[in-house]
């Protein structure tokens, strides 16, 4: 799984994470590289979203190396970790808005906060966010309450590419969304990572975005990543979990592809 | 640094060459803006404007916003500019902002006209009529509950109503009397402090007895009940509204009123006149330790006084309006619950309205009480 440094986005080694003596990562590794969308599954409560928030530094772990954009991850948070975050940007699952800020201004948070310009040139760079993720300006002056859920996704991940990070942090950006919607922000998160040359981390278990959009698939069980690689790789996985995953009654749309 | 943006410009005769070097990224967003305006003048001027991109380093939205923001500066005079030797994603990068900020933002707007504020006073006497109907709506949904459990005892929520009254009475007692009994300190110190420059110390018994009994002791305890429990209840009813638990409750058929509203009123009844009397006797102890250990008069004394001072009519005045003071904080603390919308911030702001509002209404009602007794001459 070892890959020459240049090409690695995130590079996870021995990782453990546990809460008191139940261990959720356990001695975990893994390589994203540079300009893919990883997908990552996993069990409810499996550790994805844990995996996910431990390398963005927010919960501690135990032991193990983290490496971003070939930078270290501090054990704790602090410093380094916080110096790192202008290299990420992070799409919560319920999009996180700051409630007291309309759409345009929750976009233009991170710019105001990390760079220095003019308030002029700073709004034109956020409604021109807003406008890459389909909306309309109209919409930058509504309130979090007022948007709906794809809206609220749509702000959200505007704010994650406010400063136009190497890397985005996707978790689960379709969940809660119909069909279309759901559709609609795939080919967005496609569109987006081409023209930005984005790397994309995605916590998903929406099969028809793992099967469209991610360039390679990881799954994650017994706090392990058990296999790795493109989907049709995944589909041939030999794993009793990602048997059970990929081969249930739900996933049978992905079978006439695969074969 | 090495990758320092840097823009150059030639001009030949009408047509302007611009050569952006280096990385245009968000770090140095500061320069950049200084020298794409630097070169406002010349692009006035030029007829015809190149680009070249083959010295950029680095492109994010930020740069390829600001070319993109040059050549829209030219098409304004009718051309666009030319964007050559750049690579193909910074091609894709300039093509999508293309698209962006083509109109104007609506701004925020102002609302200042008297047309505006009247209709802002409008609006506001709207929502107090609105408020009005609501408790009154409250009252009656209550009262007919009420009705139906007279009719049908066995359909009270009697294990609900224990738990609440617990909740609400026992679990508030250490506080309730924490605070009576400082308040009875506090006033029988002031009182002995100030009357001891005329000589009648002696009073001070007087006036703790009748302000504890009559209106202090009962205050004090239903702001503390609409301040604890009032919120207590709206958040609970606001949470589970939101999580639409009570609309489960609907759709089996059951009346939250009569499940959620009609125990938690009736055990705030109960309760409030306990701890207003247990609350009145707490102060009435305070003001005895400082009229002891500060004023020198000893508990024989003050409990003499007190019995002359003193006579039930003070006692009922205050406890019969406990009751009725429970009443409207219950009240006012389940319909805010029930007004909470989907979200986190109603549930906050709905809990805050309930306990200014059942405070208010818990001091208005204080008066007219106070009005009620002294022409009855209570």
């Amino acid at each position: 799984m070892q890959e020459t440094d240049t090409h690695v986005a995130i590079h996870v080694e021995d990782l453990v994470v546990g809460f008191g003596r139940h261990i959720v990562i356990d001695h975990l590794s893994l390589d994203v590289r540079r300009g893919e969308i990883l997908g990552l599954v996993g069990a409810s409560g499996g550790g994805k979203s844990v995996l996910m928030r431990t390398v963005i530094g927010l919960i501690e772990r135990q032991s193990g190396k983290i490496e971003v954009m070939g930078s270290d991850i501090g054990l704790t948070p602090g410093r380094r970790t916080r110096d790192a975050a202008a290299k990420w940007g992070v799409l919560f699952q319920q999009g996180a808005l700051f409630s007291s800020l309309t759409a345009l201004q929750n976009v233009e948070f991170p710019l105001r906060e990390n760079a220095t310009l003019s308030d002029e040139l700073m709004t034109e760079i956020a409604n021109a966010k807003l406008e890459m993720v389909g909306l309309a300006p109209e919409d930058g002056v509504k309130f979090p309450s007022e948007l709906s859920g794809g809206m609220t996704k749509r702000v959200a991940l505007a704010r994650a590419l406010a400063l136009d990070p190497a890397i985005v942090f996707l978790d689960e950006p379709t969940s809660g969304l119909d069909p279309i919607a759901a559709g609609d922000f795939d080919t967005l998160i496609k569109t987006l990572q081409k023209t930005l040359g984005l790397t994309v981390f995605m916590v998903t278990h929406d099969l028809a975005s793992l099967n469209t959009v991610c360039d390679r698939v990881a799954a994650l069980a017994d706090g392990k990543i058990v296999t790795i690689g493109p989907m049709s790789e995944l589909l041939r996985s030999e794993h009793p979990w990602v048997k059970a995953y990929f081969h249930g009654k739900r996933s049978l749309m992905l079978q006439p592809k695969a074969i | 640094m090495i990758n320092a943006p840097l823009l150059i410009a030639s001009a030949n005769g009408d047509a302007l060459e611009l050569r952006p070097t280096g990385s245009w990224t968000v770090v140095n967003a500061a320069t950049l803006e200084q020298l794409s305006a630097s070169i406002a003048p010349q692009l006035a001027r030029a007829r015809s404007v190149t680009v070249n991109m083959s010295g950029v380093r680095e492109l994010d939205t930020l740069g390829a916003w600001l070319i993109e923001r040059i050549s829209r500066h030219l098409a304004g005079g009718g051309q666009r500019a030319h964007i050559v030797g750049a690579a193909d994603d910074y091609i894709d990068l300039i093509e999508e902002l293309r698209q962006v900020n083509r109109r104007r933002n609506p701004g925020p707007t102002e609302r200042k006209s008297i047309a505006d504020r009247l209709e802002m006073l409008g609006r506001a006497a709207l929502a107090a009529i609105l408020d009005l109907s609501v408790f009154l709506q409250m009252l009656g949904a209550i009262c007919l509950a009420a009705v139906g459990v007279f009719r049908r005892p066995r359909s009270f929520r009697l294990t609900s109503l224990v738990y609440q009254i617990y909740r609400v009475g026992w679990q508030a007692l250490p506080i309730v009397v924490l605070i009576t009994f400082l308040i009875g300190a506090i006033i029988a110190q002031q009182g002995i402090f100030h009357f001891r420059k005329f000589g009648a110390e002696a009073y001070v018994v007087d006036m703790v007895g009748i302000l504890v009994l009559r209106e202090l002791g009962v205050l004090i305890v239903a702001i503390m009940v609409a301040g604890r429990s009032g919120s207590a209840y709206t958040a609970e009813l606001g949470s589970m509204k939101m999580r639409e638990e009570i609309d489960a409750l609907s759709t089996m058929g059951l009346d939250p009123v009569d499940v959620l509203i009609l125990p938690r009123v009736v055990a705030l009844i109960i309760a409030l006149p306990i701890l207003a009397f247990v609350g009145a006797v707490a102060a009435l102890y305070g003001g005895g330790l400082v009229a002891w250990f500060y004023g020198g008069m000893s508990p024989v004394t003050f409990i003499a006084r007190l019995h002359e001072a003193i006579s039930v009519t003070h006692f009922e005045v205050g406890i019969i309006k406990a009751p009725f003071m429970a009443l409207v904080i219950g009240i006012v603390a389940c319909s805010e619950g029930l007004r909470v919308k989907g979200s986190a911030e109603s549930l906050g702001k709905q809990t805050t309205t309930s306990v200014v509002k059942s405070i208010f209404l818990v001091i208005v009602l204080d008066g007219l009480f106070a009005v009620f007794f002294a022409s009855i001459g209570m």
